[in-house]
């Protein structure tokens, strides 16, 4: 159950200048999409939320940001570190969310049912933290969009099942859609919801990036 | 107090909150911060969208830059290289005045040098040097609606951004045509980005547009009156609105700097006398220093030049 | 690294130097003491303390010395001061029908329960300078004070209400959150509560421009002054965990209840409307055009046609705050150069086409 120490311990070292380093990479990485961020941080969450996953929390989670938590992570001792060191309200509701997280393995719910932004206010959307196993071992796949001057390469390993075929999806409603981030341990990827994506043909490696 | 929001911030404990004149690092407290920082990363996410956000009261006046000064503040760290320019150069009295502020409150490097600097604040110019990966543009903004003098609502502004209807603005830009044979925007010339939003470049000439394509660098747009951010990513499509049969074009200077004999880069006009003597120099006065230095002479330094020889 | 810089930053410095300098002024002379200030220039500290939106009279009193008097310098100091203040939370609501009233007067009504108190005022002074005050060595009498614990005294705007002519009081959810535009971003159209913060914070003059606008027939509202009520209220603030309300001390405030004529429409019946102004310290002129604007801004509210700048919300709230109008107005005398050499260049190329159409006009003047 909720262990004390969990709670209290695992932040930041240096709140100001620590999340000023994680926010500084994920602004690079969500400007580069396809560019592998590494959180250096000395800060260990709760598992099963990730060490960069963890350190986006704590970069921008707060008071006036409700936080989505998959069924497994509400159960972990997840929300009680994030009440403490960010303060930040729990939601059930997927489209309050301004960010919602999950672990390896979660199932993802249809994304449609975040918050996706109205036509006028588009920047009204959740950003989805995923956890996968890897960034570079798994699927290849190409990206292209903003960000990347011809195509970019990531191969995430255990994406959930039907991940392109909503990110798909996500990309025609742009400029509304969701936005998500891939964690897997220390490293994150960023996918703005411009990023297009196709899966590299198996025989390809997958370009390098920029 | 105990109640339950009285806990500060992580972090904010070092401020000394009740004293007067004390800070955060890099001034802002860090709930301001993380805003800013959510916002940014909204704007990166829909090219050229302009995110709201609940800009601050900054000790400097708006209108000055604060939404630049904020940017720069939420994403600025210690291990970072600040440049601040004003029309080009680093030693106007209001870039002065940018760059000791954060000098004070950041403890930052800084340069004058654009290729030394990871950001770069800017006030109506983008530098010459080519901005390179890793770099970051801070553009302050004042009116960051392009739409805004032809719809004062922004009400009306944000539904034609929203419906995508950008008639107006062609209209507009037609109607110059129709009266002056040419279109008579010459600086905030509007562009349009990842072929989607319309988008104010700030009140930079339109000779500085053509950087801002595909560019190498992030750019990050700060408002803080208006309190809007906006971004343009790296390698993203920023094209200057135009018409098949009024192509956009650039300013085209039919002189070289008078200091550094720089041909293509953007000018000054300076008085010289009342009788209309007037020399053109570089606006960029980092670019025209380096050129300087590396031997390149422009036709009033090699006068001077002559004048000191002759007096010797 | 030090970066050396060519002039800027000595200018600066000494441009500084000889501000504080002007603002000492003659060395021969006592500096001004906070306390005097607070004393003696009471409203200037009372206006800076409402537009700052900051409720401290030693620290509004030392940003009016240091901005020499300037009261939008002075608000502006305040106001950036105040951003970096931490947030505890939102007092409860103040309870202005407990005020100990200083002043309270009703244009409505000739005489009501709690009667007419003047109170410390303006009015009726006749505005002749008066030579005594150029050597303050006379004694000043002591105020007349009324024996007694003050009392309440009970809202004009409640007699109304009893009888059902007034709509009533603000009505808002339960559930609802009062808004902090210093802390969200503005989007209109805008519920009530964060436009009466817009004006609390707004400039005196604009408002009082504004107000006056409405009464010479620029989206005319009929008001009456129901009341105007100055004096000291409470601030409470609750604390849940211990379940508690702790007082955080007095403040005074003036309150404008502005009561305006309505001749009903399809939805609602006639009856008398509100309009309504609230400010720190004493400020009659601020808090009344408050109220005049406020009524003006609800128009549309009332099924009525919005015709006249005071009625137009996003033209009232986005140009009444004076921080924001004093920057941008006064950022014009930063450098523009470049943007202006951009302009020289198409106007002398513009000339250029244009002139022989202007010889060819000379000529056929000329033969005629």
């Amino acid at each position: 159950m909720l262990s004390r120490t969990e709670t209290f311990s695992g932040g930041f070292a240096d709140p100001v200048f620590d999340a000023q380093t994680a926010f500084r990479m994920l602004m690079d990485c969500m400007a580069r999409p396809g560019e592998i961020g590494e959180v250096a941080l000395s800060l260990s969450p709760p598992a099963p939320l990730g060490i960069a996953a963890g350190a986006v929390m704590l970069t921008l989670c707060d008071h006036d940001t409700p936080v989505w938590l998959s069924p497994k992570l509400s159960q972990s001792p997840v929300p009680g570190w994030l009440a403490f060191h960010g303060g930040a309200p729990v939601t059930p509701e997927r489209h309050d969310a301004r960010f919602a997280f999950f672990e390896t393995k979660a199932p993802l719910p249809a994304l449609g049912a975040f918050a996706l932004g109205t036509q006028e206010y588009p920047d009204r959307s959740t950003t989805l933290i995923i956890e996968v196993a890897s960034l570079k071992d798994g699927q290849p796949l190409l990206l292209r969009g903003p960000g990347i001057r011809d195509t970019a390469g990531i191969a995430p390993g255990g994406l959930p099942a039907d991940f392109l075929r909503q990110w798909n999806e996500n990309g025609a409603l742009f400029p509304r859609g969701v936005d998500v981030v891939l964690t897997a341990g220390r490293q994150l990827v960023a996918l703005p919801r411009t990023c297009k994506i196709t899966a590299a043909a198996v025989a390809e490696t997958p370009a390098s990036e920029g | 107090m105990s109640a339950p929001d009285t806990r500060p911030a992580p972090g904010q404990d070092s401020a000394g909150e009740t004293e007067l004149a004390a800070y955060n690092f890099a001034y802002l407290d860090e709930q301001t911060k993380r805003m800013i920082r959510r916002a940014i990363l909204k704007a990166i996410a829909i090219p050229g969208y302009q995110v709201p956000f609940a800009s601050r009261e900054m000790p400097m006046p708006y209108g000055w830059g604060t939404g630049g000064v904020q940017v720069t503040a939420a994403i600025i760290g210690p291990e970072d290289v600040l440049k601040v320019i004003d029309q080009g150069a680093d030693d106007t009295t209001n870039a002065v005045s940018i760059r000791a502020f954060f000098q004070k409150v950041a403890a930052v490097r800084a340069t004058t040098h654009t290729a030394d600097a990871t950001i770069i604040q800017t006030r109506h110019r983008i530098p010459e040097h080519t901005l390179q990966e890793g770099q970051v543009l801070v553009y302050q903004v004042p009116i960051p609606e392009p739409l805004r003098f032809l719809e004062p609502r922004e009400t009306e502004t944000r539904k034609m951004h929203a419906l995508e209807e950008y008639g107006l603005m062609h209209v507009k830009l037609y109607e110059d045509i129709a009266r002056h044979g040419r279109i008579a925007t010459t600086y905030a010339y509007p562009v349009k980005v990842h072929g989607r939003y319309v988008m104010d470049p700030s009140p930079t000439p339109k000779f500085d547009n053509p950087k801002m394509h595909r560019s190498e660098a992030l750019q990050l747009f700060g408002a803080g009156r208006e309190k809007r951010i906006y971004a343009v990513p790296p390698h993203t499509d920023v094209v200057s609105l135009d018409f098949e049969d009024h192509p956009f074009e650039v300013q085209q200077f039919d002189r070289p700097c008078a200091l550094c004999g720089a041909t293509h880069v953007y000018l000054d006009e300076v008085v010289l006398d009342d009788r209309g003597g007037r020399m053109f120099v570089c606006s960029d006065t980092d670019y025209c220093e380096t050129r300087q230095a590396e031997g390149h002479v422009g036709e009033m330094l090699a006068t001077t030049a002559t004048d000191r020889e002759a007096a010797e | 690294m030090y970066v050396a810089v060519k002039g800027g930053e000595k200018a600066i410095a000494n441009a500084h130097r000889l501000l504080a300098d002007r603002r000492r002024g003659d060395r021969s002379l006592p500096g001004l003491t906070i306390a005097q200030i607070i004393a003696q220039l009471g409203l200037a500290v009372d206006r800076v303390m409402a537009e700052a939106s900051l409720y401290d009279p030693s620290l509004a009193a030392l940003a009016l010395k240091q901005a020499r008097g300037d009261m939008i310098e002075a608000i502006f100091l305040l106001r950036a001061y105040r951003t970096t203040l931490p947030r505890f939370g939102t007092s409860v609501p103040l309870e202005t029908g407990r005020m100990q009233v200083e002043r309270r007067v009703s244009a409505t009504y000739k005489d009501l329960p709690g009667g007419q108190l003047l109170g410390p005022t303006f009015d009726y002074t006749h505005r002749l300078l008066d030579p005594d005050l150029l050597d303050e060595t006379a004694d000043v009498e002591a105020p007349a004070r009324r024996a007694g614990e003050t009392e309440a005294v009970m809202r004009v705007s409640d007699i109304l209400d009893g009888e059902g002519l007034i709509e009533p009081d603000g009505e808002m959810p339960d559930d609802h959150v009062p808004g902090d535009l210093t802390r969200e971003p503005m989007e209109f159209p805008m519920p009530r509560d964060l436009r009466l913060q817009a004006l609390a914070r707004g400039d005196e003059g604009f408002l009082l421009a504004l107000g006056y606008s409405t009464q010479r027939g620029y989206g005319r509202t009929h008001p009456f002054v129901g009341e105007i009520r100055m004096g000291l209220v409470e601030v409470e603030f609750e604390v849940p965990e211990l379940g508690l309300t702790l007082s955080l001390g007095e403040i005074r405030i003036t309150e404008c209840q502005m009561v305006n004529q309505f001749k009903g429409s399809a939805k609602a019946p006639p009856q008398f409307t509100r309009g309504y102004g609230l400010v720190f310290g004493q400020s009659e002129r601020k808090a009344m055009s408050m109220s005049l604007v406020d009524r003006a801004l609800r128009t549309s509210e009332f099924g009525e046609d919005v015709t006249a700048p005071a009625q137009d919300e996003e033209f009232v709230i986005s140009h009444c705050d004076n921080v924001q109008a004093t920057g941008f107005v006064e950022h014009l005398k930063l450098p523009h150069y470049v943007d202006f050499q951009a302009e020289l260049d198409l106007v002398r190329r513009m000339r250029a086409r244009h002139k022989p159409a202007e010889e060819t006009t000379e000529h056929e003047e000329a033969a005629e």
